[in-house]
């Protein structure tokens, strides 16, 4: 079985702040990490493989600096990885991407492709989704357990507003993961020794064979207009006086609402 | 086009590599260097003092775009992809149409639905709700929700119709299968858009959203390709206008030649104590990290009947496993917009905050006074929920007899 996992290596939003003067984030000190969602993905890939037997490989796409997010799935225990990277890929929107990474995946060969449900930077949800149409497979999103998996088929529970479904899917398939499907294993020591010697194997556009007009800015029919800050709320009340006091008032202000 | 740093302008003070959301700037050999997560958003070009960075338009960049541009006009009218659960349109639909009317109107265009796997009844109520057209597909095939079949028949109709606007609810389903639509229409998509307007001088759609968390509002754009296509974060959006009287056409939509290698088996409900939908309720009573255990979570649902509300929740909540994630409130949770949003022991992180700033009256309770919650709330006490949630049942209770 050929498992491809794609990660994407971001800021850490948690720890980023906006600064309100010039409306700008404020990075300083903001580690970049793996997608949270995607170190779901790498272990439910491991736990596949732990299953089907097989290899699993890393891939994302990014400039040389993501080569530590690759480093950090080596310590974790897969097989192979590969950044695929190249100056054109710059300013690629999700579009541009899922075809970078669909070019890059059918080079490698697959038959599952497990990617996190959203990365945290951008929160769209549509690489996912957008690759698989791509490589013209079935895929289902929001996995949040893998019930059985077979040469051909797999069954699996798709997180909805009120509950779940259960699907099934032919493979090769692509599935997005959310948290609740398992919990990332830590590198182990002799992961990290494997890390620190790995040699990260590259792709670019050539190797992978994309179409220059499909990559980077060039291939993206989306474009970022502006960033700013969002609006701050302005008529607020603090409420005073004893707890009690406190909330008397409180009382008061909903009976006001013809809420009690 | 391409951003670039002139080096011999650059100091090498570091300001842009601050300024950039994306990461994409990196010193190198003492010189700002953009690398290829630079997304072209322009924020370092007037952040930089010696003004050295520049954008440089490349050749080739018009040409292709042109032969695009051609094909533009061509699209018109705006739609509303109307999701259906069980046969029933859910009410992100009637909001996109409240928004979708609006657009169209301003683009002097008309706005159709689009319908699958439900009833002609259902069919009818979009068009009071605002839309001149539906386009409807009642085959059974689409009462339960699979990707390819979806993505399939809304993209055949896209190419058939060639609509400048498409706008569906970011939602699980909308979130999951627009994505695949715009891949093979070869088009833009923007996600979880929180609102939308049309630029007076093209006609293009302003895209705006959330990103980093919420941290900051991005506008995305969709210059060149049609249609430009939206998810839109439910509860946002106003609905529209309901007009029993409307009249709009009804074109039936065949599946013809549409099959799935994805089959839903069953649909499992998971309710708990409190039913009530998170993203229907007028009054929220949501607990945080602060609230303690599971324990807690029962006196905030006290007070939550006690309102005729329901109970939320903060990641940090739904993570210790106090409250199932369908409680969950915020940028990986539910959007949610009620009359009335009642804070316990919630820190109000962004990710929180973008999930329920809209609430019309935002009341916080938290022991920290400097907890950034009260930034957001209409009214704030500090103090411990335990203490003041309890006195709050009890004042309630009085107040009502």
């Amino acid at each position: 079985m050929n498992i491809i996992v794609c990660v994407k290596q971001v800021p850490d939003t948690a720890e980023v702040r906006i600064n309100p003067e010039t409306n700008t984030l404020i990075r300083e000190g903001v580690p970049s990490i793996i997608n949270p969602y995607d170190l779901h993905a790498i272990e439910a890939a491991l736990q596949l493989r732990e299953k089907t037997g097989g290899k699993v490989t890393v891939i994302t796409m990014g400039p040389p600096q993501a080569e530590d997010a690759l480093r950090e799935a080596i310590s974790m225990g897969v097989d192979d990885v590969r950044l695929i990277s190249d100056r054109a890929f710059a300013g690629a929107d999700t579009w541009a991407t899922s075809y970078t990474l669909y070019k890059a995946i059918e080079k490698l060969g697959y038959d599952i492709i497990l990617c996190g449900k959203q990365a945290i930077d951008g929160d769209t949800a549509q690489v996912g989704p957008e690759v698989a149409e791509f490589l013209d497979i079935p895929h289902v999103s929001y996995v949040r357990k893998i019930d059985d998996v077979s040469k051909d088929l797999i069954k699996v529970q798709r997180l909805m507003d009120d509950g779940y479904d259960v699907v099934e899917a032919s493979l090769p398939v692509l599935l997005t993961v959310v948290r609740e499907i398992n919990t990332p294993r830590l590198p182990s020591l002799k992961g990290k020794m494997a890390a620190k010697k790995a040699v990260i194997g590259k792709m670019d556009m050539k190797e992978i064979g994309a179409d220059e007009n499909n990559v980077g800015l060039k291939g993206s029919p989306t474009q970022v207009r502006k960033i700013f800050a969002p609006e701050a709320k302005t008529d607020r009340k603090m409420l005073h006086g004893s707890l009690e006091e406190q909330v008397s008032s409180l009382v008061e202000e909903l009976r006001g609402l013809k809420c009690v | 086009m391409r951003i670039e740093v002139v080096v011999e302008r650059c100091t090498g003070c570091g300001q842009c590599i601050e300024s950039c959301p994306y990461t994409s700037i990196v010193i190198k050999d003492g010189k700002a260097f953009i690398n290829e997560y630079c997304q072209f958003c322009r924020t370092c070009l007037s952040i930089c003092p010696e003004g050295a960075i520049i954008e440089i338009a490349e050749e080739g960049d018009d040409t292709q775009k042109s032969e695009v541009r051609s094909h533009k006009s061509e699209y018109k009218g705006v739609w509303v992809f109307a999701e259906q659960r069980e046969g029933k349109v859910v009410s992100v639909a009637h909001e996109l149409l409240g928004a979708g009317r609006r657009l169209a109107d301003e683009l002097k265009t008309d706005l159709s639905a689009v319908l699958f796997g439900s009833t002609a009844e259902e069919a009818k109520e979009l068009v009071k709700w605002g839309a001149d057209k539906v386009y409807h597909c009642n085959s059974p095939f689409f009462e339960k929700f699979n990707d390819e079949p979806y993505s399939k028949l809304l993209t055949d109709l896209i190419n058939k119709y060639k609509p400048e606007v498409v706008l569906a609810g970011a939602t699980p389903i909308g979130r999951s299968f627009i994505p695949r639509v715009a891949a093979k229409v070869r088009t833009g998509l923007t996600a979880d858009c929180t609102a939308l307007e049309v630029d007076k001088d093209t006609g293009n759609l302003l895209q705006i959203r959330p990103a980093f968390g919420g941290n900051i509002m991005a506008t995305i754009f969709c210059p060149d390709y049609r249609p430009q296509i939206a998810t839109v974060r439910p509860r946002v959006m106003k609905k529209g206008a309901y007009d029993a009287d409307r009249k709009g056409d009804i074109i039936p939509v065949s599946d013809e030649n549409i099959t799935s290698r994805t089959k839903v088996i069953e649909s499992v409900k998971e309710g708990s104590a409190c039913h009530v939908n998170l993203q229907e309720a007028e009054v929220i009573v949501s607990g945080g990290r602060g609230v303690g255990d599971p324990k807690g979570f029962k006196m905030l649902e006290e007070l939550a009947s006690l309102l005729e509300g329901t109970v939320g929740a903060s990641r940090a909540a739904v993570d210790e496993g106090w409250i199932p994630y369908s409680h969950q409130v915020g940028q990986t949770g539910k959007t949610v917009c009620p009359k009335i949003y009642i804070a316990c022991g919630i820190s109000g992180a962004v990710q929180h905050l973008v999930g329920m700033q809209s609430s019309d009256i935002i009341i916080a309770i938290n022991k920290n006074p400097d907890a950034p919650i009260f930034n957001a709330a209409t009214y704030g006490i500090v103090g411990d929920i335990n203490e003041v949630v309890p006195l709050l049942i009890k004042k309630i209770k009085e107040a009502k007899s």
